[in-house]
């Protein structure tokens, strides 16, 4: 399939995406996250870092929208800042994470044998850990930083991946077009990659679309659990764990970060709904 | 039947002989570091190399591995450097706790998954359809710190009906089932989604079928169909989704036992992972690794039993 076509597929994908309501909902709440992580440096009133003494542990008020934390840092500029945070780990991570499991997945399904054998061996291994356990070791081993977080994610994602793409190429590699290429003398590579993998593309759209807000989850609760990005950058898992203790007294520390994140993973959620949906339908 | 049982406890038995050669080469590759670790920072080189001597670390990593599996399988499980005592002293009744919290989340979720999902299920597309299929994508998406933040605000601070903390600890002045009410309904929250989409797929898989139709054209009234025809056979393809929840909800508690500081197995392994407790550490994912495999193999073995077409080999 040529590129133009796939441009003019994905295009005809997100014009039938207004088709479902839910599916606008969850586009208009990632694009507004989008917007803002884009836009942070114009739009965030304060430095995420600075503190104001004046106004310490402040509730919302005209100076601060959504008040101040213990160190009387803005809210609203931390939880603008922090979108900025998720957007530049999870997609890496989740983009790194499709390569690695594509590849694995591609050739596991393509060639079949001892290849699948092993690859399915180490998939059952790594799979066979509890996604939080696996986490906490690869963070504990390497220590927290963005870098270690992707290294996380690729570890626990792409065996995964690796079985959705694994059970797609079986189905796909009996098709005629795969013969046709076979008989062109066209090499493994250039099937998998040119013939078998454009067309599994509906699937891992929409599962990539749920990653993303699994990912964004991950680095949530990696933040909350003291193992997330070291501070003082803002992290919405990060804001909420500095700030857990003292809810009682100052709810909306906690509260709004928490919203933060779940605003976002929701609309994630929906969206790849929505297109899962769309995907059934043609 | 036999065949097949014997065939995956073998490949459990593997599975966990891997797994634990990647744990303890994970953590215990380089024998410096542990002695380093015991001693702290400020220990000379010359205390650090005595100690790595005394501990026989200096041996090579296969006898090493050896000796600590041989350990691992008599029921030795080390000794903690964090809570300074047996891992075996304390890692049963976390356990335990984590047991009885995992226990109680899953007798909420199962019949109450069913039910949901069944209702969404049984006319695809109508208003409580779409209503509880868009309810459950949006509980599951909410991180479980988020939702214990949000359950927190209400039922702790605005109505104080609950206490925000659940110790186990009776002294508190809250009962046992009330220290459980808000972990248990984070846990809920946050799985219930996954299943009832599971069930209700199932289910309008199954209202499809010709023997649904039948029974609705000789005059069957709807609830006797749904009870006696389709309840049934929705239930074969997620009772393997309903039971690996099991997994989930065993290992799955740290983050809940960190909002609610419940003293269970989730918050002794990140506690443990926090301060470098290689011991705990190691003890815990072995641990986590069974369930999940054993859970595993359980879905598959009730799986064959409720679905008489399908056989293993």
């Amino acid at each position: 399939m040529s590129n133009d076509g796939i441009i003019a597929l994905t295009w005809n994908r997100i014009r039938l995406l207004k088709e479902s309501p839910v599916g606008m909902v969850g586009a208009f709440l990632v694009l507004f996250w989008v917007f803002v992580a884009i836009f942070a440096p114009w739009i965030s009133p304060y430095d995420p870092n600075a503190n104001d003494m004046e106004a310490l542990m402040s509730p919302p008020t005209g100076a601060h929208w959504l008040g101040t934390d213990n160190s009387g840092r803005d809210i609203l500029s931390r939880i603008i800042w922090g979108s900025r945070t998720v957007f530049q780990v999870a997609p890496i991570a989740v983009l790194c994470a499709y390569a690695i499991g594509c590849m694995m997945g591609l050739m596991a399904g393509y060639y079949r044998g001892w290849v699948d054998d092993l690859i399915n061996r180490i998939s059952d291994i790594v799979l066979s850990f509890p996604a939080i356990v696996l986490y906490i070791i690869v963070i504990m081993k390497l220590g927290p930083s963005a870098i270690n977080i992707v290294i996380a994610v690729i570890v626990i994602s792409s065996p995964q991946i690796t079985r959705i793409v694994r059970g797609m190429t079986l189905e796909l590699r009996e098709r005629e077009y795969v013969a046709a290429a076979k008989m062109r003398g066209e090499s493994a590579l250039y099937i998998m990659l040119v013939e078998i993998l454009p067309n599994a593309r509906g699937p891992l759209i929409v599962d990539a679309c749920l990653r993303l807000g699994y990912t964004t989850i991950a680095i949530g609760v990696l933040g909350f659990l003291g193992l997330g990005l070291p501070p003082p950058d803002p992290d919405w898992g990060g804001m909420v764990k500095e700030t857990y203790a003292m809810m009682s007294i100052f709810p909306h520390m906690s509260l709004f970060p928490a919203a933060a994140i779940s605003s976002l993973v929701v609309g994630l959620s929906l969206l790849a709904d929505g297109m899962r949906e769309i995907s059934i339908r043609d | 039947m036999l065949a097949f049982l014997s065939k995956r406890i073998a490949l459990l038995a593997f599975t966990m002989l891997v797994v634990s050669a990647l744990v303890f080469a994970a953590f215990e590759f380089t024998p410096g570091q542990v002695a380093r670790k015991v001693l702290g920072p400020f220990a000379t080189q010359n205390q650090v190399d005595i100690l790595t001597e005394e501990m026989g670390l200096n041996r090579p990593v296969i006898v090493r591995y050896g000796e600590w599996l041989g350990n691992t399988l008599t029921g030795d499980l080390g000794y903690s450097t964090l809570y300074k005592t047996e891992v075996n002293a304390i890692i049963w009744d976390r356990l335990g706790n984590t047991l009885l919290l995992a226990g109680t989340a899953f007798a909420v979720i199962v019949p109450l998954s069913i039910i949901l999902g069944i209702a969404a299920g049984m006319r695809e597309g109508s208003a409580l359809d779409r209503t509880i299929s868009v309810a459950s994508i949006v509980t599951t998406s909410v991180p479980e710190f988020a939702s214990g933040v949000f359950l927190a605000s209400i039922f702790v601070i605005w109505l104080a009906w609950l206490p925000g903390t659940s110790p186990l600890d009776t002294g508190t002045g809250w009962s046992l089932w009330q220290q459980l009410i808000l972990p248990v309904a984070v846990m809920v929250l946050y799985d219930l989604g996954y299943v009832v989409r599971m069930v209700r797929a199932s289910m309008v898989e199954v209202m499809t079928r010709p023997y649904i139709r039948t029974a609705v054209l000789k005059g069957l009234n709807f609830r006797a169909v749904i009870l006696k025809h389709a309840l049934r056979n929705a239930m074969i393809a997620p009772f393997t989704v309903i039971l690996l929840q099991i997994n989930y909800l065993v290992t799955g508690v740290v983050v809940v036992e960190a909002v609610f500081a419940y003293p269970g197995f989730g918050r002794m392994l990140l506690e443990a992972a926090l301060a470098q407790d290689v011991a705990v550490v190691e003890a815990a994912a072995l641990f986590a690794v069974l369930i999940s495999v054993s859970t595993q193999i359980a879905g598959d073995l009730g799986y064959m039993m409720l679905n008489p077409r399908i056989r293993f080999s």
